[in-house]
């Protein structure tokens, strides 16, 4: 397709965001160095330019983090709820602050477009603090019954695909309610966790209340086991997932867990084409498709398939994909080379069992981590690439004929975390949307989320609920 | 002369899909009451009996999930009218299971029928309670609404053989859920006769489906069944409890640990509903969103 408009560059500066050559974890209010010196390096995966090197948290450091976060606990539950909230609310007007900075931090450390970091995770982060703030000194009202009592020492793992946000999901609900902190952020993307540890110094929290452990798994099998964590809250892949509710098996341990999904997009035929090509756009390509509740299944009306497929071919022939500082660009990097070989590896497989590959032409940088827009068309149900997570810029389409057709194809899956629906009948929209096993609807709209808002599976998709009056039970002893 | 009277014994046959079948194995074990006297041989129900339960559960959720809250709760009211008319044979094996004296076993006979009622109560309520309207910034119509699991297996508590058995499958069933529950091992026979009870009181076959056996052989395929949602742990001992979670593990199942319960009798609260529900959460667009959205 002939350009229309040329765009010139519009990259957003990095000069607001100093990043140090070194980080250490941050135990009891100090950024300290791993009990044994090992280091890990994080790189920026648009260039793989190292950006930092980072301490990498081993056993007796979560040792050392679970005991300051005990220590802690005592003083930071019994402060008034009022205290509490006043010191969330400090964190959420830093954060605000200082979201440019840690928006262009965001973007480097984990690839994906300054606007999403910008327009996205930044307002949701301080959004999310805000809310909860104001649950701290509330909790009575909260609908589990009178002074409800916090659970002591959660034990946090987030995944790289929203450092940021997936830190703000954990510890705000869990400070509101009077838990503290020992949380871990994914390999690939420590820096903005050990940012919002600087983010805690300037609000003055008590040492302790929060506790940054940066590592590898099995750092986070190392806080899931530890017997002094009283709550365990997990965001990642469903087999990790499973692998956590072993460990925790037989213990008092309270446990969330959010995972994978493969969810269904459904267009019926009097959908507003235009409306849903945006929105099956949004659903798959917003952060790479890099997200757990991703319309990763186009389910098309039989009847209209041929005109969407060519206005969704249309409208990702017209995506920019290229450097993620740049205010332009709609698709950022894939977070990691290990991640970029398994949507690779998925891609082909779906191409080996017979469905039909197309990408828009689209150069690729030569270095950093990248994948094109992918759609899969002639997909079955029996497809790998309708079955399995891919976790990357990849879409199957399949069609349906009748809404009940769409109802138990979008239901065929272990998974059950979200789900849209695109009609322009109110009555389908509802009664669609009763029968979709998922946690999440999006009626024509997609990929929408806000802090008062509960998200979270059914099936393997995970259990538990972050947002909403409802994220707070995962963090009370209720 | 009454004396001279030969009595007719009740032969105790599980309730799976709505019928009365024998366990598939052919096997009986002994019950006893707690001196020791034979009561009755109980179905020793196998594996199989434990999956063709979980096959009639799952068949019967889509009708009954999807029946209206008042219909359940109607449903529900009418088992407790149903065990209010057969309150003596209750009264009776209650004494005999639990070696309880009449008035006691009639306390726990009353508070089992009148559990049965607060639940049927909460059927139209509970959504009220833990759904509703979140206020989300931006324009939308956004809705959490609680929904039924699924197929739910239930470990009865050992000791409670009445009351206990109806407070962990009324606040299953009253959401919407379907059951597969496993009676107490030693006191299995209210639990058997309860089914005659769910028969004739509008409750859809397969909604619940009661077994009888040893509860460890009879729930470690439940716990590791890929069609079941969730698990409730209530007769589970430690050990057991463990294992069984870590089975549940494998395909994500709701897990309720069991807990210490003194009292049966306590006010049950929500607790038990509100473990095997999901919440589901829908957007809805309410004006105007440009060229992502909908227009109203």
């Amino acid at each position: 397709m002939a350009s229309v408009f040329a765009y010139a560059p519009a990259p957003e500066s990095r000069s607001v965001v100093d990043i140090a050559p070194s980080y250490g974890l941050f135990v009891d209010g100090e950024f300290v160095e791993a009990a044994d010196g090992k280091v890990f390096k994080t790189v920026s995966p648009s260039t793989e330019e190292v950006l930092s090197e980072v301490a990498q948290a081993g056993e007796a450091d979560v040792e050392r983090a679970v005991k300051a976060a005990r220590k802690a606990f005592e003083k930071w539950s019994a402060l008034p709820g009022s205290e509490r909230a006043k010191y969330l609310f400090r964190i959420a007007r830093i954060i605000q602050e200082r979201s440019r900075e840690l928006a262009v931090l965001e973007t480097l450390d984990n690839g994906k477009p300054i606007r999403e970091t910008r327009d996205a995770d930044l307002p949701l982060v301080a959004a999310h603090f805000f809310y909860y703030a104001g649950w701290a000194d509330k909790l009575d009202h909260a609908g589990f019954g009178a002074n409800p009592r916090p659970l002591g020492v959660a034990g946090q793992v987030i995944p790289w695909n929203f450092p940021l946000l997936m830190l703000a999901w954990k510890i705000a609900p869990a400070l509101a309610t009077g838990n503290t902190v020992v949380l871990k952020p994914a390999e690939t993307t420590p820096l903005s966790a050990l940012f919002f540890a600087d983010i805690c110094r300037q609000a003055g929290l008590p040492k302790g209340v929060v506790n940054i452990l940066p590592g590898y798994g099995d750092t986070g099998a190392a806080i899931v086991a530890h017997p002094d964590v009283n709550k365990v809250a997990f965001t990642g892949s469903t087999a990790v997932g499973k692998e956590i509710a072993r460990t925790v098996a037989g213990t008092r341990k309270k446990l969330t867990l959010e995972l994978g999904g493969k969810g269904a997009n459904i267009v019926f035929d009097d959908a507003p084409i235009d409306q849903a090509v945006e929105g099956i756009v949004n659903g798959i390509f917003f952060n790479q498709g890099q997200v757990c509740c991703a319309g990763s299944r186009l389910l098309v009306q039989e009847s209209i398939h041929d005109e969407l497929l060519d206005s969704l071919k249309r409208r990702l022939s017209t995506l920019r994909l290229g450097d993620p500082l740049d205010k332009n660009t709609d698709i950022g990097a894939i977070n990691s080379a290990e991640q970029l070989a398994r949507i690779t590896a998925l891609a082909d497989r779906g191409e080996a069992e017979g469905a039909e590959r197309w990408s828009p032409a689209c150069e690729l940088p030569s270095s950093g981590y990248w994948f094109a827009p992918t759609l899969f068309t002639n997909v079955t149900q029996a497809h790998t690439v309708a079955r399995d997570e891919i976790f990357g810029p990849v879409l199957s389409v399949l069609t349906f004929r009748t809404p009940d057709e769409a109802v138990a194809k979008a239901n065929n899956t272990p998974y059950g975390l979200s789900a849209g629906i695109w009609t322009e009948k109110g009555s389908r929209i509802l009664a669609v949307a009763n029968k979709l096993r998922a946690g999440v609807v999006w009626s024509n709209t997609f990929n929408k989320f806000d802090p008062t808002s509960p998200f979270g599976g059914y099936k393997e998709s995970g259990f538990g609920r972050e947002g909403g009056r409802h994220g707070l039970e995962a963090y009370l002893d209720v | 002369m009454s004396d001279a009277r030969l009595s007719v014994f009740k032969t105790y046959k599980l309730y799976v899909g709505g019928k009365f079948p024998r366990s598939e194995s052919g096997r009986v074990y002994e019950v006893t009451d707690s001196k020791g006297k034979w009561l009755a041989n109980a179905p020793l129900s196998s594996r199989k009996d434990a999956r063709d339960a979980v096959v009639a559960a799952r068949k019967a959720f889509g009708a009954w999930s999807g029946a209206t809250a008042y219909n359940r709760g109607q449903i529900l009211y009418r088992v407790a009218e149903m065990l209010e008319g057969r309150r003596d044979q209750y009264v009776a094996e209650v004494a005999d299971a639990e070696g309880l004296s009449k008035s006691k076993a009639a306390a726990q006979v009353d508070a089992a029928i009148d559990r049965w009622v607060w639940y049927a109560g909460w059927t139209d309520k509970i959504a009220q309670v833990v759904g509703g309207g979140n206020p989300v910034a931006g324009p939308f119509f956004n809705l959490s609404s609680p929904e039924p699991t699924g197929v739910v297996a239930v470990l009865a508590p050992q000791e409670s053989s009445l009351l206990g058995l109806v407070s962990v499958v009324a606040p299953v069933i009253a959401t919407g859920n379907t059951a597969v529950v496993v009676a107490s091992e030693k006191a299995p026979l209210p639990a058997l006769s309860l089914g005659e009870v769910l028969a004739t009181s509008d409750l859809p076959g397969g909604v619940v489906n009661v077994l009888s056996g040893r509860t460890a052989e009879i729930a470690a395929p439940l716990a590791a069944h890929q069609d079941v949602n969730a698990i409730d742990l209530a007769g589970a001992d430690e050990a057991l409890a463990k294992e069984l979670e870590i089975a549940a593990a494998d395909n994500l199942k709701r897990v309720l640990r069991p807990q210490p319960v003194d009292n049966w009798s306590a006010d049950p609260g929500t607790d038990r509903m509100t473990a095997f529900l999901e919440t589901k959460t829908v957007w809805h667009p309410t004006g105007s969103l440009g060229a992502s959205g909908s227009a109203y």
